[in-house]
Formats: C-alpha cells, sequence, structure tokens
C-alpha cells in the first residue's frame, strides 16, 4: 500500500509550514495581478480551481484513506448547481450556497450506502466511478426543451452556455471581472487550505487520520469509522462543490464533461503526483499536470490521454509516494533540524495487505 | 402478446450483453482479486481488431470470434508481464495504474485512428415475432454469452489447468508448495480475462460503433454486474447480469437507456447495502 511510504502524518508537523504556505498563497493572491496579464490571469484562476478541487480529492484520500475514483460526480454537481441556482435567481450568493450544499446531500446519501454497507476500498473506487459516468451519462441524455430547472435549461451535451458571474454578495449589480474572479478563486483556495489544516488538527481530524491508520483499532476505541469517513467524504464533495462553481465561473459554461473519466483521473493524477497524505502535495500536483496539459493541448504529437497515462503508471510503478514527499524527505536528510513533534517514527501499523 | 414476446426476447439479449461484457473483469476479479479499470478499453481494441479484420477482407465471424479475442488476449500476457506483475498484493495500486493503461490506450488508439467512430456492418437480419421485427444479432449475443460462461464452467470445473487455477485461488501458497507457479497462472489467467473482453468488444462492434472512447460506455455495467456477482465467476457473472439484465432492459423499454442505467446504479447501491459481497458472498459460497 501507498501508506506504507509514509512516515508521519502531516497533522503532527509544525506551525510554520502551514504559515509559509498561507504567506506564499496570499503574496500570489495579491502580486498575480500586478505582473500578468487577463490571460495569464485568466488560467492561473483555473489553476486554484482546479487546486482546491485536488485538495478535496487529497483529503479524503491521503487522510481518510476513502478511495474515491468519481471526484469529478460532486465537482459536476457543484457546477451544475450553481448554473442551475445563478439562472434562476438574480444574486448569485444563494447560487453558492447550493453548488457547496447539493454535492454534500449527495454524498451524504451516497455515502450512507456504501460506508454503513461496510464495503471494501476497492468496491468503493469502482461505485464512485460507476456514479461518475452515470452522471455524465444522465446529463449528456437531457438536450431538448423539457428537460430544464426553472429558468436554465440543462442542455444535454451542450451544456449551460452564458452562466451569469459571480456578484457581491447582496449586491447583485456588482459582478466580478476577471481580476475580481482571481481574487476570488485564490482566496477559496487559500481558505480551502486552512480549513483543512485545521480539521486535520481538531480531535475530529485525528480520529480520521487514526482510522485510515487501523479501522478496527479506532472502532476498539471507541470511533465509529463509518461515521468519520461519510463525514470526511461530504466534507471533500463540498469542497469539490467550491471547486465546480469555480471553474463554472472560470469559463462561465459547463457541460457534462466535468463528469467525464479524464476529469476524475486528472484529480487523482494531481494528488498521487503531489503526494498521498499532503495537503500542499495535491495543489502543486494540479498546477502542474494542468500546466502539462495546456503544454500537450498546444501541440499535435502527443495526445493528452496517452500523456496522463503515462504519467500515471509510472508514478503508480516508481514513484507511488509522490513528489513533495520525496522532496521533503530529501530536506530533512539534508538539514537534520530538530524537529518539533516526535521523532520520525515508521507508522503505527502495517496496512493489512488486502 | 406479440410485445410481450419481444419485451421477453430484448430482456434476454440484454442479460446476454451484460454476461458477454462482465464475464473477462468476473475472470480477472474473481480469481485474482484485481479490478482492471481498463476492461473497457480491452473491449475497444477487441473492436478494432475486429473492424480492422473485416476491412482487410476476413471473414467477420472469424474476425469477431477468434482474432478480437486472441489479440486482445496477448495484449493482457503483455501488459501482465509489464505492469501488473509489479503490483501483486496491492490492490489500489492496480486499480491505479490499470486506470493510467486505460487512458494510455484512449489516446494511443485515437493517435491511431483518429476520434471518429467506424462501424463494422451486421452479419445477419432479423427475424419476427408476431408483427414486430427482431433483429437476428441478439441471438448471436446470447449464444456467444452462453457458450463463454459455460465454457469457462465446463474449464474450471473439468480440466487439469481448471484445478491448478481454483487451487492457486484459495491458496496460493500451497499450490505453489505442490509444485504450481503461481505467477504463470497469474498470467494465463489476466490473459483469459483480456481475452474475454476481446471477445464482448469483438461481438459488440456492430451495434454500437467502434471508437476509442467506446469502452466508457460499458465499463458501468460491467463494474456494477461484478460487485453484484461476487466472488464466484460463473455463477456470481449469471445471477447478476439475469438480475441487472432485466432491470436494465425492462426500465429501458418504460423509459429511456439513460434512465435504466440510473435504475441499474440505484438497484446496485442499494444491493451492495444489503449484500456487501455480492450475491455468492452470501448464497450458493461454494460454487464457481
Amino acid at each position: 500500500m501507498i501508506f506504507r511510504k509514509l512516515k508521519r502524518a502531516e497533522t503532527s508537523g509544525g506551525i510554520w509550514g502551514p504559515i509559509a504556505v498561507v504567506v506564499a498563497g496570499l503574496v500570489l493572491l495579491v502580486g498575480a495581478p500586478m505582473v500578468t496579464g487577463t490571460f495569464g490571469l485568466l488560467q492561473l484562476t483555473v489553476f486554484a480551481a482546479l487546486a482546491i478541487f485536488a485538495l478535496a480529492q487529497g483529503f479524503i484520500w491521503g487522510f481518510g484513506g476513502i478511495l474515491c475514483f468519481g471526484q469529478s460526480a460532486f465537482l459536476g454537481l457543484g457546477g451544475y448547481a450553481y448554473a442551475v441556482g445563478a439562472l434562476n435567481m438574480t444574486d448569485t450568493t444563494g447560487a453558492v450556497a447550493l453548488a457547496i450544499i447539493v454535492p454534500m446531500l449527495f454524498a451524504a446519501l451516497l455515502g450512507y450506502f456504501m460506508f454503513y454497507g461496510r464495503i471494501s476500498d476497492a468496491y468503493i473506487g469502482v461505485i464512485t466511478l460507476t456514479v461518475a459516468i452515470i452522471l455524465f451519462d444522465l446529463f449528456n441524455s437531457t438536450s431538448g426543451d423539457i428537460y430544464h430547472i426553472g429558468q436554465a435549461p440543462l442542455g444535454g451535451f451542450n451544456g449551460i452556455p452564458s452562466v451569469p458571474p459571480l456578484n457581491i454578495p447582496g449586491d447583485p449589480d456588482a459582478q466580478l471581472d476577471t481580476t475580481g474572479l482571481w481574487y476570488a478563486a485564490m482566496g477559496a483556495l487559500i481558505l480551502c487550505y486552512i480549513m483543512l489544516k485545521w480539521i486535520l488538527a481538531t480531535r475530529f481530524g485525528r480520529v480520521v487520520v487514526a482510522i485510515r491508520e487501523n479501522e478496527t483499532r479506532a472502532q476498539l476505541l471507541g470511533y465509529d469509522p463509518r461515521l468519520f469517513k461519510l463525514l470526511t467524504f461530504v466534507i471533500g464533495a463540498g469542497i469539490s462543490g467550491v471547486a465546480g462553481c469555480l471553474y463554472t465561473n472560470w469559463g462561465a459554461f459547463i457541460s457534462p464533461t466535468v463528469f467525464s473519466l479524464t476529469m476524475s483521473a486528472q484529480v487523482i493524477i494531481y494528488v498521487l503526483v503531489g503526494g498521498l497524505g499532503t495537503l500542499v502535495g495535491p495543489i502543486f500536483g494540479a498546477v502542474g499536470i494542468q500546466y502539462l496539459i495546456n503544454l500537450a493541448g498546444g501541440q499535435h504529437v502527443i495526445d493528452p490521454n496517452l500523456l496522463l497515462g503515462i504519467v500515471l503508471v509510472a508514478f503508480v510503478l516508481l514513484v507511488p509516494q509522490g513528489v513533495v514527499p520525496v522532496i521533503r524527505n530529501g530536506f530533512r536528510r539534508l538539514m537534520p533540524v530538530k524537529s518539533p513533534g516526535p521523532a520520525l517514527t515508521p507508522s503505527v501499523s502495517q496496512e493489512v495487505s488486502q | 402478446m406479440d410485445l410481450y414476446g419481444l419485451v421477453g426476447f430484448n430482456i434476454l439479449v440484454g442479460i446476454g450483453t451484460i454476461a458477454l461484457i462482465t464475464v473477462g473483469l468476473g475472470v480477472i476479479y474473481g480469481m485474482m482479486k484485481i479490478i482492471n479499470l481498463a476492461h473497457g478499453e480491452f473491449m475497444m481494441l477487441g473492436a478494432y481488431a475486429t473492424y480492422v479484420a473485416t476491412a482487410h477482407g476476413i471473414n467477420i465471424w472469424i474476425a469477431m470470434l477468434i482474432i478480437a479475442p486472441v489479440f486482445v488476449g496477448l495484449v493482457g500476457l503483455v501488459v501482465e508481464r509489464c505492469l501488473i506483475r509489479f503490483l501483486y498484493g496491492r490492490m489500489i495500486d492496480t486499480m491505479l495504474a490499470t486506470w493510467g493503461l486505460s487512458l494510455g490506450l484512449i489516446g494511443l488508439m485515437t493517435s491511431i485512428f483518429g476520434n471518429d467512430p467506424r462501424g463494422v456492418s451486421t452479419p445477419v437480419g432479423s427475424f419476427s415475432i408476431g408483427h414486430y421485427a427482431a433483429s437476428l444479432y441478439g441471438v448471436v449475443i446470447i449464444v456467444v454469452a452462453v457458450l463463454a460462461l459455460v465454457g469457462l464452467y465446463a474449464m474450471l470445473s473439468m480440466t487439469r489447468y481448471g484445478l491448478i487455477v481454483r487451487a492457486t485461488m484459495q491458496n496460493p501458497n500451497m499450490a505453489a508448495a505442490l509444485g504450481v507457479a503461481p505467477p504463470t497462472i497469474y498470467m494465463a489467467t489476466f490473459a483469459l480475462g483480456a481475452g474475454l473482453a476481446g471477445l464482448a468488444g469483438g461481438v459488440l462492434a456492430p451495434i454500437s460503433g467502434v471508437s476509442p472512447v467506446m469502452g466508457a460506455a460499458f465499463i458501468a455495467k460491467a463494474f456494477i454486474t461484478v460487485l453484484g456477482g461476487g466472488a464466484a465467476i460463473v455463477t456470481g457473472t449469471s445471477l447478476a447480469s439475469g438480475l441487472f439484465g432485466f432491470i436494465d432492459t425492462f426500465v429501458s423499454f418504460k423509459s429511456t437507456p439513460v434512465i435504466g442505467e440510473v435504475a441499474l446504479l440505484l438497484a446496485a447501491v442499494v444491493m451492495i447495502r444489503i449484500l456487501p459481497q455480492g450475491i455468492t458472498g452470501r448464497f450458493l459460497r461454494r460454487s464457481l
């Protein structure tokens, strides 16, 4: 298992690392509009949205140990919920709330059947993957005038065009421009990072990590793994919904491709490449891989799917712990500073091989 | 009355289709506990093999029933040697690696053949059920599915290879102590599963069309059926195909194929709550 390689969970790390990440994020938030033009800012906005998506996957997979292969289901539901809400209401604040709540409700329902059925990790992966595929088919089949929610036509394969942009809460006329959307996206990324760091530092977060390490032992200590996993899954879905809302705003457009298998695969690759069991890893993974895909899209020698496939296979075989942990361990080896927490110890339990 | 006959026939075809697309996945999962996320792409390769062979003037029956499974079986052999064998015992990593393989195969075939769908003509016509015309090709699908399941059952229960495979499934270490080489068995099993996926792809090519992304249309049903069936390959696949094929075709007939798929998913999600180990995890446990 991949977790074997994790020497210690990030929860027990120092306070300075996360602060440095947040400061770097704030510098980027303020600095990016000064150094780059509209196009660059739009690129960075979609990177930030996908990084939030990656954070959600990194949280539920790397810390909760939940293998969700269909995270794009929640991204897509969030995006569609925002689009439908924004087209039906003048103020988009309610639409943003919908974009978070709808995926969470869906995740709660699906998660109940999965976690309370106590199915194995592999089954969870397959069921979530299937859910994403079927949502893709379902939204693809909604072309025609009879499929609409309020004022919003669902549009089948063509999706929903000209979705109204975000506005400042309470003021429907103050719509966000490119720069405003960048502040919203990057701000949301920083907030999600801080929130997840905080969750992981609480008692709840520690139990979640404990369950990942050894479900039976956590249960014997009196925690119900089913409930904790369900809550983790729901939190991840809510964050994916935020990402979906921003993603829709980025193009003022949403189509069923958000539910596609490629989207689900991409977020898995972000997390795997960046580093499982970290929060910065998925962010860097998202930006790096998305940059690569953009490069591949610009030329016509290598198909983007082929590139993604090669990256995924190569990382599973060669660097299963991801880039960030490798670099961090390299640093620790070079500079043996006094670590604030307990010394580097192997994880308490060896994962039981399946 | 004729309508009932037609619906009944379509339900049988639906069950046959699901059994056909599931059996290859079921062999690999049931014997090796590996979920092959590249299953849909193995089917896609089988369909392309059929397309290329018929385009070169080879008889379509030979192309879909022999060339497609043999070609994809060989691909499976190569994949097992180059990729899967490094990941035994790491189920999640295997799933990720086969997912990477799936993306890679889609990309590769898009690079070679382009995005546009190709067609393979249906080799047989139609017959009538009362006033209604039904495709004779449905009969072909049912026959191939039954032959695949019966053949698999016969091989597992009657041949020496089947005995060795079952022994390796139950206890690889003990089998190895008795002189069997489990890696060889795994390799052959993976190739067999891939070959069955190729067969399904070849047989379904005339009705689904051939394109690099065609696999995604099948894998949702195949995964659900494997999970619903449980560990026993032949019994599980047959029972789950029967159940899910019935639900899918019946609901599709009453509404649309997409709603049929949604009904299938709902049935499966409720079922994993009641029977987390699949049908054969609780009933008929000792079956094959």
